[in-house]
């Protein structure tokens, strides 16, 4: 008696969830109502034009992304394989000067509509990454990197990796956090190089 | 007055500082950041702002030498106690759903007769410019100190803002690919040594929406809701979100939703 209740009870609970669900796809604006908002709502300036709200589709597969509803398998397979196809490598040394790079990675402006456009951006990796021990305003929305060359090994592979990550982090893990600095054209090659030895060069601060 | 906000204001300085030498423990830090706000506390000089909106309100201005007494801010005409609780929402007179900077715009036009540009023109203070938005927004959100957030979904325009702010807050694009969960979406996380709210999570998204209008210390300025809409969509690196526009509104919205129960601390004081 009390079990069929209880049966009773969560089949009434579950239909209330579906006609739930159903009645929010019902109201949930489509792609194209969004994205006409946003033309309506956002204005160019300096040099954030209005096609930066023009999403490609990586954008697009990420931004359907929830906490409780993460990509499917076979969509992050296609975002990882389409975005490793996008992947240039230099010819020649992978690794720059860590000192520049280590100004790269402080810096925090560039692509904003306040930034003189004519200067080079930031990577501003310290937003997101503890990177060497003597900086400690680091933040913690990607992993710490601190020790990664002495971790991983000063090898040619990882070098590349390194390079790889930040050209195109999503060549290596769908609808990441990191910006993709190569592939958008945010950081030049030397800067990444730069990037690249302040992870990756035994006498950076970051492997000490 | 100023004598205690000097010495709160050198207090702060010492807690920063203290932080910064031990930081490698970062609930530390994160304490240290917390005693500093309760010093700030003490002298929140957003008064200044509320005082300053509180007579304007009541001030005759515009081509109808009107004041903004009879406004109906979501209660009823003249009913400031409690408004911001309810905002944004649905208003029959427009059509529209209106959060408080976008109501004000319409009662600023309809009572006091200023064209909507006019009344639109300095959404926002800056250095050495004072301007009537920033404090009619820390008056109104002052008097709802106490008061727990109630914002309605349910008429269909809410509902459809609601669902569209939801949308936009996990749109991702620009250069950087950011969207507002990028930063928003996830527990325990910093850029720096600035915490980050989980705006998706109830908890934390009613601690940081009620704590806005707010005092920025690094700015001199009172800051509205638009205000940091505005300056997240900046760093997104988008193109400018315009003040009042429907993309704001409700995304405000799905915040104020998400921070439903949440009670009011604004205009709150940050770093």
């Amino acid at each position: 008696m009390k079990n069929k209740t209880l049966v009773t009870f969560s089949v009434l609970v579950l239909a209330g969830c579906a006609a739930e669900s159903r009645q929010h796809e019902a109201s949930a604006p489509t792609p194209q109502q969004v994205k006409s908002v946003l033309e309506a709502s956002f204005k160019a300036r300096g040099q954030a034009k209005l096609d930066r709200l023009d999403q490609d589709e990586v954008q697009r597969l990420c931004s359907q992304v929830r906490p409780d509803k993460p990509l499917a398998p076979e969509e992050a397979q296609r975002i990882v394989q389409s975005q490793q196809a996008t992947l240039r490598y230099p010819a020649g040394s992978l690794m720059g000067d860590w000192k520049s790079g280590e100004k790269i990675a402080q810096q925090g402006t560039g692509k904003q509509y306040s930034d003189d456009p004519t200067h080079p951006s930031g990577a501003n990796c310290y937003a997101c990454h503890q990177l060497a021990r003597g900086e400690v305003s680091y933040g913690t929305i990607g992993p710490s990197l601190y020790r990664f060359g002495a971790t991983h090994g000063y090898t040619p592979e990882m070098q590349k990796y390194a390079y790889g990550k930040v050209y195109n982090s999503q060549a290596f893990s769908a609808c990441s956090t990191m910006p993709r600095f190569g592939h958008m054209g945010i950081l030049t090659e030397q800067q990444m190089k730069d990037v690249v030895a302040l992870l990756m060069d035994p006498k950076s601060p970051v492997n000490q | 007055m100023t004598h205690t906000w000097i010495t709160a204001a050198a207090l702060a300085a010492g807690f920063f500082a203290a932080g910064l030498a031990t930081a490698q423990d970062k609930d530390s830090t994160s304490k240290q950041i917390e005693r500093y706000r309760e010093a700030l506390a003490e002298g929140n000089p957003a008064e200044l702002w509320e005082a300053r909106g509180e007579a304007l309100w009541k001030e005759k201005r515009g081509p109808k030498g009107a004041s903004l007494e009879r406004c109906d801010l979501g209660l009823g005409p003249g009913i400031v106690k409690g408004a911001y609780t309810v905002l944004p929402k649905y208003f029959a007179d427009t059509g529209k759903v209106e959060d408080l900077e976008s109501r004000l715009v319409t009662c600023m036009v309809s009572l006091q007769g200023f064209t909507p540009g006019e009344a639109k023109k300095d959404p926002f203070g800056g250095p050495g410019k004072k301007v009537p938005m920033d404090a009619l927004v820390a008056y109104i959100a002052s008097e709802s100190r106490g008061m727990a957030m109630h914002v309605s979904i349910a008429d269909p325009k809410e509902r459809e803002a609601y669902e569209l702010g939801r949308q936009i807050f996990f749109y991702r694009g620009g250069p950087h690919d950011f969207a507002c969960a990028s930063c928003h979406g996830a527990e325990g996380k910093r850029i720096r040594l600035q915490d980050l709210p989980n705006l998706t999570n109830p908890a934390d998204a009613r601690k940081a929406y009620t704590t806005w209008p707010a005092y920025r210390v690094s700015q001199g300025e009172v800051r509205s809701m638009q205000w940091r809409l505005n300056d997240c969509f900046r760093q997104q690196r988008f193109p400018e979100l315009e003040f009042t526009s429907p993309a704001s509104i409700a995304l405000s919205l799905y915040l104020a939703r998400t921070a439903e129960g949440g009670v009011m601390d604004a205009p709150a004081i940050k770093r």
